[in-house]
């Protein structure tokens, strides 16, 4: 059996530990270990080393990211960490399980990041829609207070760091580091120019980072046990385990901590038990919605960072969509840009006019009133909505999808076109709803 | 007029941020909560509260999905119609509760009982079709099965 750091002390039935419970389970130990022992530099050093990438999306190596907050007497304060629990990506419910399942587990990796950093005070931005988790981490907040472990002079170390919980009010683009500080500072969540970068210049001017909840709660296990010990995790050079997801019509969806670098075929094959009876795979959005598609030929492929990226995808959330034999193409990328185009926050033009004459194009093809060059149309925004041509990532990453679909999935979309129907609605099914 | 009770819970929120303005989605939630939805009312009772603008308050308002402008039912039920439970059949579920509640979506009921919305993914992906009556989020709904309907009704009556 493998190491399964993250969630070995989750057990949905028992329900989270308490402060007393997480101790006795060696929570607190790291936290403990590196105020007595390390500075916030072997802190940061043993982060590096482990090659921790960002588990948001993005995959950013973590300690780099750290790297660039100013350090020393000269540096701007208060400096600020952000915790990124505004989970929005359609298709992802990993965090939910950290935040749910093991709340002292992330406070313990909250106040030990914001120690490497030199943070004062740190934000919990979380999803509104989270309420077991904002209270379950609410009651964590409280014991870790009363027990020392928050506040003034964290353990007798002279540290002191307030944790705050932020209830976002529901937008998408929250996410996005920059947007997500525009909205901790009470406006509208429009991105932000980079440069400057957070840590020069993030919340109210000051250093600031920004890391997503399993990034994070991957911190205090690392200082535990060396980056050796969390590259053994890893089937491949991305260190670590990684929780992996599947939704869609397999026979057990769920959730599961795996090697860094499993095969997407084991996770559907083993884990979800495969596809329910009568379906047949046809593909998979690796994580999350903003992801592009792969096929049977990349079932075994390791998911992980690099070989997604060399596959002409991204590993995103690692929480896999999978579109069987009975679902329609088409259909699931009209339901993603209807999405897209909803939530785009409307700061940038090709974003914010380009993606509802995507869904328009989409929707006359679902509904059987496509032309054969509404199909060059869609592939034209692919290309005009990529990044550099918009504010932000969030329609190029509309476009993934898009994109590798009308690759892998031509003779479809030609099909609704030649026929003027949805092939799959009239076959019972699952085709476009209303438009 | 905010009453007592609305301003201990605003000043609460304010506390916790270095400016009053960062506190000003906090404030909508929580006066949200406390009034079911935001008025123009409401919105010119916080303004001051948070030294801002009633129509800077006005663009956060309609910015935020979870931020009603319009007034809604006594409890709001949100579907989920993001890809995993469209996969699942989240349009027939949504269906099944138009037909049911006898309103569609962003509609509110006569006797101002419920309100229907759609919802972004509420990350209940593997317990897919899912929904939310306020802040209770039910799971597996597949409308393809005939007990779906009877949870509903069950579901419904919970919330008088």
């Amino acid at each position: 059996m493998h190491d399964k750091p993250l969630t070995t002390r989750i057990d949905r039935q028992r329900g989270p530990l308490d402060l007393d419970g997480y101790r006795r389970a060696g929570g607190y130990a790291a936290l403990r270990r590196a105020l007595k022992d390390m500075t916030p530099e072997r802190v940061r050093e043993a982060v590096s080393a482990s090659k921790l990438r960002g588990r948001g999306g993005a995959g950013f190596p973590t300690g780099k990211k750290w790297s660039f907050v100013p350090q020393g007497e000269d540096a701007s304060h208060p400096k600020y960490l952000v915790v990124n629990a505004d989970e929005m990506e359609p298709g992802t419910f990993k965090d939910r399980l950290l935040l749910e399942g093991d709340p002292h587990q992330m406070i313990e990796a909250v106040v030990l990041s914001a120690y490497a950093i030199g943070a004062e005070v740190a934000y919990i931005f979380l999803r509104g829609e989270y309420v077991t988790a904002a209270r379950t981490l609410k009651r964590a907040m409280d014991e870790a207070e009363a027990g020392g472990l928050l506040g003034r002079d964290i353990l007798g170390s002279g540290f002191d760091l307030k944790l705050h919980l932020h209830m976002s009010a529901g937008r998408y683009i929250c996410g996005e580091e920059t947007a997500l500080l525009s909205a901790l500072e009470g406006g509208r969540a429009i991105p932000r120019a980079k440069p400057p970068y957070p840590q020069a210049a993030g919340l109210w001017g000051h250093p600031t980072v920004v890391n997503n909840v399993e990034t994070l709660c991957n911190v205090p296990h690392i200082v535990m046990r060396g980056a050796d010990w969390f590259q053994s995790l890893s089937h491949t050079d991305d260190g670590g385990s990684k929780l992996y997801g599947v939704s869609g019509r397999v026979q057990r969806p769920g959730l599961w901590e795996l090697p860094m670098g499993t095969t997407a075929r084991e996770i559907i094959d083993q884990h979800a038990g495969g596809m329910r009876d009568g379906l047949a795979f046809r593909g998979l959005l690796p994580g999350g919605a903003s992801t592009g598609f792969l096929t049977a030929e990349h079932l075994d492929l390791p998911m992980d960072f690099d070989a997604l990226a060399d596959a002409g995808t991204r590993l995103g959330t690692g929480t896999m969509i999978v579109l069987d034999d009975h679902t329609c193409p088409v259909g699931l990328c009209l339901n993603l840009e209807r999405f897209f185009a909803q939530e785009s926050c409307g700061w940038c033009t090709p974003c914010r006019d380009g993606l509802p004459y995507v869904v328009h194009t989409l929707a006359a093809i679902e509904d059987g009133r496509g032309r054969p060059e509404d199909l060059d149309i869609l592939e034209q925004h692919t290309r005009l909505l990529r990044m550099g041509n918009t504010f932000c990532a969030h329609a190029p990453g509309a476009m993934e999808p898009l994109e590798t679909a009308l690759k892998h999935f031509r003779d479809d979309f030609e099909r609704h076109v030649r026929e003027g129907r949805c092939p799959y609605r009239d076959s019972g099914g699952q085709g476009a709803g209303k438009d | 007029m905010l009453s007592e009770r609305e301003r201990e819970d605003l000043e609460r929120e304010i506390g916790r941020y270095p400016t009053r303005q960062a506190a000003s989605i906090d404030c909508l939630v929580e006066l949200q909560r406390s009034r079911g939805w935001l008025s123009d009312a409401a919105l010119a009772d916080l303004a001051p509260l948070l030294e801002m603008s009633v129509d800077e308050l006005d663009s956060l308002a309609t910015f935020y999905n979870r931020l009603h402008r319009r007034p809604v039912g006594r409890h709001v039920i949100t579907v989920c119609d993001s890809v995993s439970c469209w996969i699942m059949g989240s349009d027939a579920l949504c269906s099944a509760l138009q037909k049911r509640l006898g309103v569609g979506l962003g509609g509110t009921t006569p006797d101002g009982r419920f309100t229907l919305l759609p919802t972004q993914c509420l990350g209940a992906c593997e317990r897919a079709p899912a929904l939310a009556v306020d802040d209770d989020q039910h799971w597996q709904l597949d409308p393809d099965q005939q007990q779906t309907l009877e949870r509903l009704e069950e579901l419904l009556a919970r919330y008088a």
